[in-house]
């Protein structure tokens, strides 16, 4: 690289909150992550509201503070059948576009339409979890449950988050998520369109984790969060009676 | 509210307006983001008097099917007045002011939003004036970008809007509904202000082509003031929530 390669200015901090049109950066700089930071002629310009995240002091990308789902293959989504179609399901999982789920890949086998009903095995209403096999910009997101954890859920209460939100509800290297699981002893499957699945042994626990859950959701931008969150269970779980006060005080 | 069909006095001796405002100035304006749950983003904003509601939902699948375009998403675009919102109740029905007001919200906002990257998919904006006390459309215009933003969807830039106008001889910024009624001239602007690019013009009334250069001038005032309180409406929620916890 010669020197004029590397000719650049970044006019933000770390972690700076951005708006729309904000200019964050002049010259050589690679725009981390497209669409939500856009390059404009020579200057990288923020396209949503979000945190500013510069890596390696030459890459600027934009952290969303708000945002919806958009699909990416190989994202774990917990959808809901919305449409029966003869060979396939229609799932929304709260994107803009349906989830479609064949068949032959929910069964693991060729299937006659002539011969079964799918509302035997799903019907509209049903919840699964799946991961996306293939998406592009021509078709419609396909699903798959083949996998480990996949398939049709049971059991357990669906909690709605914003997407945007997910990376902090799982922190870390998980550290969020062993803390909510492992206060509460709750099972909890986060999915990336902002679907939170839990299973909970008592419904106390449950109506911790759901607050813990919203707090993290309203607090996502704030650091130190999973500390406080850690605090947040043990006040409930005092205030709940679930475990006696003299313990901790 | 009596009525006089007399022009009233609208420019004072020292140069003051009908409300007490000089020529260059703006009437008080709030801006507040994220007021309705089942929205995607929404917000509300009030120029004076005016006040305006506005809805975004998407990208969604766009509904019926055959609307969508396989290239970008679709944006959609209601104005509406409500009934309650002028001295006389306005029918609810959309009318021909409001369906063309629809179209130019819309173009306004089209160059803001990066519509490729959501092909199939429609983008719903819904701007709902509650209170008429003139300049509703650009006060949609701003509320519509705000909501936007809250909704998450990539955007350029922020789009303002803010009339210039002449009343009494005298170019004023951000007219009211006595000063539109009876001044010589009215001119909505829209802009996107960090780009420099201009997405919405009308004029009602007659402007010399130098005033015309003049209004513009003001209009750009104004508009970097209302790009500072948007930016500083959608930061709120989130400085406010640090400063507490």
């Amino acid at each position: 690289m010669s020197e004029e390669e590397v000719k650049y200015k970044i006019y933000v901090n770390s972690r700076d909150l951005v708006t729309p049109g904000d200019i964050l950066a002049e010259g050589n700089v690679e725009a981390l992550n497209y669409p939500y930071v856009i390059k404009e002629g020579n200057y990288v310009v923020s396209t949503v509201v979000g945190l500013v995240d510069i890596q390696n002091n030459n890459k600027v990308g934009v952290i969303p503070l708000e945002g919806f789902y958009y699909p990416k293959e190989g994202d774990m989504v917990i959808g809901i059948v919305e449409e029966i179609g003869v060979t396939h399901w229609e799932v929304n999982i709260r994107a803009p576009y349906k989830g479609v789920l064949t068949a032959s890949d929910f069964l693991g086998r060729p299937f006659n339409p002539a011969q079964e009903d799918l509302s035997k095995y799903l019907n509209v209403g049903d919840v699964i979890i799946a991961k996306i096999e293939s998406f592009d910009r021509t078709r419609d997101p396909l699903l798959t449950v083949k996998g480990k954890d996949l398939g049709k859920v049971t059991e357990g209460t669906i909690i709605e988050v914003d997407p945007s939100r997910v990376p902090r509800i799982i922190g870390k290297k998980k550290s969020m998520l062993n803390v909510l699981t492992s206060e509460t002893g709750c099972n909890v499957v986060v999915a990336q369109n902002g679907r939170v699945l839990i299973k909970c042994p008592s419904e106390e626990l449950e109506a911790i984790l759901i607050l813990a859950i919203k707090k993290i959701e309203r607090e996502a931008h704030t650091s130190g969060l999973t500390e406080r969150i850690r605090e947040f269970i043990l006040e409930q779980k005092i205030l709940r009676g679930v475990i006696k006060s003299d313990k901790v005080l | 509210m009596t009525k006089s069909y007399e022009k009233p006095k609208l420019m004072s001796e020292d140069g003051k307006r009908h409300d007490g405002r000089l020529p260059e100035d703006l009437r008080p304006i709030k801006m507040e983001v994220g007021i309705l749950k089942n929205a995607s983003g929404s917000a509300l904003v009030e120029y004076g008097g005016t006040k305006v509601i506005a809805a975004v939902y998407g990208p969604r699948e766009a509904q019926p099917k055959h609307i969508s375009i396989p290239t970008r998403a679709i944006i959609r675009c209601r104005y509406h007045m409500a009934p309650f919102s002028t001295h006389e109740r306005k029918s609810p029905a959309p009318s021909r002011r409001e369906i063309e007001l629809s179209k130019v919200i819309r173009e306004a906002l089209e160059p803001a939003i990066i519509s490729e990257l959501y092909p199939k998919a429609s983008i719903d904006v819904f701007i709902e004036v509650l209170n008429a006390d003139g300049g509703t459309r650009t006060a949609g215009v701003t509320a519509a970008a705000l909501a936007l933003a809250d909704a998450g969807i990539p955007m350029r830039d922020l789009v303002a809007g803010i009339a210039v106008g002449k009343v009494e001889g005298v170019l004023v910024l951000d007219l009211d509904e006595l000063e539109d009624m009876y001044g010589e001239a009215d001119m909505p602007i829209a802009a996107m202000p960090g780009k420099g690019v201009i997405t919405l013009l009308q004029l009602n009334g007659v402007l010399t082509p130098e005033e015309f250069e003049e209004a513009l001038q003001l209009a750009w005032k104004g508009l970097k003031k209302i790009y500072e309180l948007q930016k500083e409406a959608l930061k709120k929620r989130y400085t406010e929530l640090s400063i507490e916890s």
